[in-house]
């Protein structure tokens, strides 16, 4: 197994400019790592560590702090990422609210921090402040009327578009892999994928600042997935400083895993039960880091979930070809549309905590106008089912619009060049659903109350149905209906409802949505996205039932030509090359000779590429005519030949063979648990072909017919 | 109100001041009352207006004393005085609902945490006195604390980085083309669907062996890299329609 050697310790400061000389070892970009070898090439690490911290203290602190560096980049990463989490929090909210207005005594003031110290009094005016002053009152010193309503209306959109506008900009000119809420490619780069620069420093920061923008211009999307992807970039660039990770891809992954396991993913086959732990510290140092920045300081935290979304097709309009066209578009529609409802005017969290809150007697607004008794002195938690006055049927109206309107942006926004995520558009798509029937339940429960159902679990004047509760169901029932996520659903409304007593609805509001949504299709959005895309992406949750062998999958097929391989002391350099540039295989066995074909190991491409380039550089007498050996002595050559150039080092003497009547189900679970990249098939000891994953990946939607073509990566 | 004198010697903030010997101050045989010169500290409490202020000047009011700070050689400063703190970051809420004809009010107040409550906060008191207490207990008062400071700087901070970010992207797509003449380097890029193979096997683009030795040079060397780079991703992204969201 190659080690690439140590780095030479920090180096200079400039050395960072300079171009990063590849070393043997790294990998192509849209390539599969190669599990086993990084798992091996840790396990060489550490236990050299450990040799070596017997010989002196020096070694073995140094072997203390090797353990410990995985808690302290964990460490790290929470206090970045919670600092990220709470600037974007405060910053959404005061550009939310610079499409409405400014506060004249500080700028930097959102709506709520502005009319903070105000001394109204009354329900009414708890929301106005001299010093808070819309943009009409602000140009034209008028705050009623039509003109007033359409020049507010008519800056409200101008600062929207000028919002998106800028983001998508900012996406396309620093880092386009910023766009999108990144949990597709993040589950595949988890799975072993490479795809370079989509965790680097340019995306973590144009991620975090468009963020901002795209959330403040009122579209309809989320900021819970694209922080999980901020947070990945923190570990990536974290984990870069430790040489513990820097240079090993798969310790690496450890690192984003944990933030999708505390973001409640699915915990992928190929790391290690410390994960668990290691995620928890993480979340918990992250979330003190907010808490203490967050300078509302009462109860307000945003808690790192992912959501998931029902199987909607992604759309592929012609205005996907004009990708900041299509975003300014959009935003002028939903902020067009958007304005006028206020439900949908405000920004998407505070709807849902609205939706989700019951009516007190401190609520003021519409949902709650409910008609009271005037003579009640009872305190304000134990309020009865009430008849609803005229603003809640004015506000279930106004509801309806707002979801219909949600649904049908939500499909259309999701997929813009911009960083976008699901989570908040789908849960208040559900709550508002959900409150909604609510309501109507209420209001059957007060009217009806001889009604067989109602009379024997309402007492008249008594609480008996809480439209908060609703809304909170269709929340979850919604999430679990996109995601398909059943037990991970449960435990975030628990957590969001802080009680167990809810329990029982959401776990059967989640079972029902996830069985009606697979009626529909198996996938959900984030695995139909890997799938469009073509990502070999290798999910745990995929069976495979068919009674294939391997010979029916591996290449070369018959009629195909044959299999490209190096031989063990035959090959001239020049061969060598050759055979490189004309094909484009990751790797290449090595036989004994063309006669005998028996293996002798695996060479990647990339490897052979540098190993010959550094050969040419520095060694010599190696020249075209050099012969390649793969062997631990140089062959017998005639006498004048040129100085022939040793490869073993390069060569993987393990490769994993199976035979070619080995069944596809047991080579798919191979793939799966060991993480393969590929895998050589042989007869008798003799080389008959290899199975690469792309080919398992074909393979597998060739049998559940589906286009196998549509697999472009290897 | 004054510290009391006697509990100066164990572990509060005072001991620091402690450690220093003022000119005069002679140490004294053991087994007489105090070896040690001591001083003490004066904590007094500002309060103006009945809002809460904090002491400002002098900026620490202590004294010594030979004898053990018993007795009352020492008394508090003569002169001194309070700032108001600051009353933007603290307030108290208190919300009472409708009660009997009376609409629902609102009530915010700059006071501390221990007297955020109903009789402190809401004035002036809407009914009279004898249903204080039923009104009183229909109102739900809340202590809420903020940081201004945290506010403005954030927000700063954010404006800035985002100018800066408009400035550079203002120069790489406006003034960027005009002042560079197109480099050998960026001709490469121009193939769409070469193998990266190829690229690697023909010689690197970057002068062999003469690495740019002075800071502009490797940081334009850096720049360019970085734009290849970008560009790549946009490939990627936008034209192959790829990789979305």
């Amino acid at each position: 197994m190659v080690n690439a050697g140590d780095m030479n310790g920090s180096g200079n400061l400039m050395d960072f400019l300079d171009e990063p000389f590849p070393d043997v070892g790294t990998y192509e970009d849209f390539h599969t790592i190669d599990w086993l070898r990084e798992k091996s090439r840790d396990t060489d690490r550490h236990r050299k560590i450990t040799s070596k911290s017997k010989e002196s203290i020096w070694e073995f602190i140094k072997s203390l702090l090797d353990a410990w560096s995985g808690w302290v980049v964990m460490l790290l990463i929470g206090l970045l990422a919670g600092t990220l989490a709470g600037v974007i929090d405060l910053a959404v909210d005061w550009m939310t609210d610079l499409k409405e207005g400014v506060c004249l005594s500080a700028f930097w003031y959102s709506h709520e921090q502005c009319c903070w110290t105000s001394n109204e009094t009354t329900f009414d005016d708890r929301d106005k402040c001299p010093q808070w002053q819309k943009w009409s009152e602000l140009l034209v010193s008028q705050s009623e009327g039509a003109s007033a309503y359409i020049l507010n209306y008519f800056l409200y959109i101008m600062w929207a578009l000028c919002f998106a506008f800028l983001a998508v900009s900012l996406v396309r000119v620093f880092a386009p892999y910023a766009c999108g809420s990144g949990i597709p490619e993040i589950k595949t780069i988890l799975s072993g994928f490479i795809i370079r620069g989509y965790l680097g420093k340019w995306t973590l920061l144009i991620k975090t600042v468009t963020l901002v923008l795209v959330v403040s211009s009122g579209l309809s999307l989320g900021k819970e997935g694209p922080l999980v992807h901020v947070a990945c970039c923190c570990g990536n660039f974290f984990s870069s400083l430790f040489s513990k990770y820097s240079k090993n891809e798969g310790k690496r992954r450890e690192v984003s895993e944990i933030f999708m396991v505390s973001a409640r993913f699915q915990v992928s086959y190929y790391f290690p039960l410390k994960t668990l732990w290691r995620s928890f510290f993480a979340a918990l140092v992250a979330a003190f880091t907010l808490r203490s920045i967050n300078p509302f300081g009462n109860s307000r935290l945003v808690l790192f979930y992912v959501e998931y979304h029902t199987p909607w097709r992604r759309k592929t309009t012609r205005l996907g070809k004009y990708p900041v066209l299509e975003v300014i578009v959009i935003t002028a529609i939903t902020a067009i549309i958007a304005y006028p409802n206020p439900y949908t005017r405000r920004s998407t969290s505070e709807l849902i905590s609205e939706l989700f809150n019951d009516c007190g007697a401190l609520e003021s607004s519409q949902l709650c106008d409910y008609i009271n008794d005037p003579n009640m002195t009872r305190p304000v938690d134990d309020i009865p089912d009430r008849p609803a006055g005229p603003g809640v049927y004015s506000a279930m109206w106004q509801l309806a619009l707002a979801l219909v309107f949600k649904i049908v942006i939500t499909i259309f926004t999701f997929g813009m060049k911009i960083p976008s995520g699901l989570f908040i558009p789908s849960m208040a798509v559900g709550a508002m659903a959900g409150r909604m029937v609510g309501i109507g339940v209420e209001q059957l429960a007060y009217h009806h109350h001889d009604w067989i159902i109602f009379r024997n679990w309402c007492r008249p004047g008594a609480d008996c149905v809480t439209p908060g509760l609703y809304a909170m169901v269709g929340a979850a029932a919604c999430l679990g209906g996109v995601t398909r996520m059943t037990v991970s659903l449960v435990v975030i409304m628990f957590e969001l409802t802080g009680g167990l007593e809810y329990i029982v609805p959401l776990m059967a509001a989640a079972v029902t949505s996830k069985w009606v949504a697979d009626a529909f299709g198996k996938e959900g959005i984030y695995e139909a996205h890997i799938h469009l895309n073509g990502y070999p992406f290798l999910d745990v949750k995929d069976e495979f039932t068919h009674r294939t062998l391997a010979t029916d999958v591996m290449r070369p097929r018959r009629g195909e030509a044959p299999l490209s391989v190096l031989t063990q002391d035959s090959m001239t350099v020049e061969d060598v090359e050759t055979l490189i540039k004309e094909t484009d295989y990751n790797g290449f066995p090595v036989v004994v000779s063309k006669d005998s074909e028996r293996l002798i190991g695996f060479a990647q491409r990339r490897e052979l590429i540098l190993a010959i380039k550094n050969a040419r550089q520095r060694q010599d007498g190696v020249v075209s005519n050099s012969i390649v050996y793969f062997t631990e002595d140089p062959p017998e050559l005639p006498p004048n030949s040129p100085h022939p150039l040793k490869l073993r080092r390069i060569l993987n003497l393990s490769p994993f063979t199976v035979t070619d009547h080995t069944p596809m189900e047991t080579v798919v679970d191979i793939f799966r648990k060991l993480g393969l990249r590929q895998c050589l098939v042989t007869r008798s000891g003799r080389l008959l072909g290899i199975i690469t994953k792309k080919d398992v990946l074909r393979h597998m939607a060739q049998m559940a017919n589906q286009d196998p073509e549509s697999i472009m990566f290897n | 109100s004054i510290l009391d004198v006697h509990s100066w010697s164990t572990g509060n903030i005072c001991l620091s001041f402690c450690s220093l010997r003022l000119p005069g101050c002679l140490p004294r045989a053991p087994g007489t009352l105090q070896a040690l010169c001591c001083c003490c500290c004066w904590a007094v409490s500002c309060v103006l207006q009945h809002r809460p202020a904090r002491w400002v000047t002098p900026s620490s009011a202590w004294a010594t004393a030979e004898v053990g700070c018993e007795g009352t050689a020492l008394s508090p400063p003569s002169h001194g005085s309070c700032a108001l703190q600051s009353s933007e970051d603290i307030r108290c809420k208190c919300i009472c609902p409708p009660y009997r004809n009376i609409s629902g009010h609102i009530y915010n107040k700059n006071v501390s945490q221990k007297d955020c409550n109903c009789l402190h906060v809401v004035e002036p008191m809407p009914v009279p006195g004898n249903d204080v207490e039923a009104y009183c207990l229909l109102c739900e008062c809340k202590y809420e604390e903020r940081s201004t400071t945290t506010i403005k700087v954030i927000i700063i901070i954010y404006l800035s980085v985002v100018g800066a970010l408009l400035l550079y992207m203002a120069f790489l797509v406006l003034v960027d083309p005009l002042i560079r003449k197109p480099d050998p380097y960026t001709q490469p890029l121009h193939n769409e669907e070469d193998s990266e193979d190829t690229r690697s096997l023909a010689p690197v683009p970057a002068p062999a062996g003469a690495r740019a030795n002075t800071v502009l040079e490797r940081v334009e060397g850096a720049q360019q890299r970085w734009k290849r780079q970008v560009q790549e991703q946009r490939k990627t992204v936008f034209d192959r329609h790829k990789m979305l969201s």
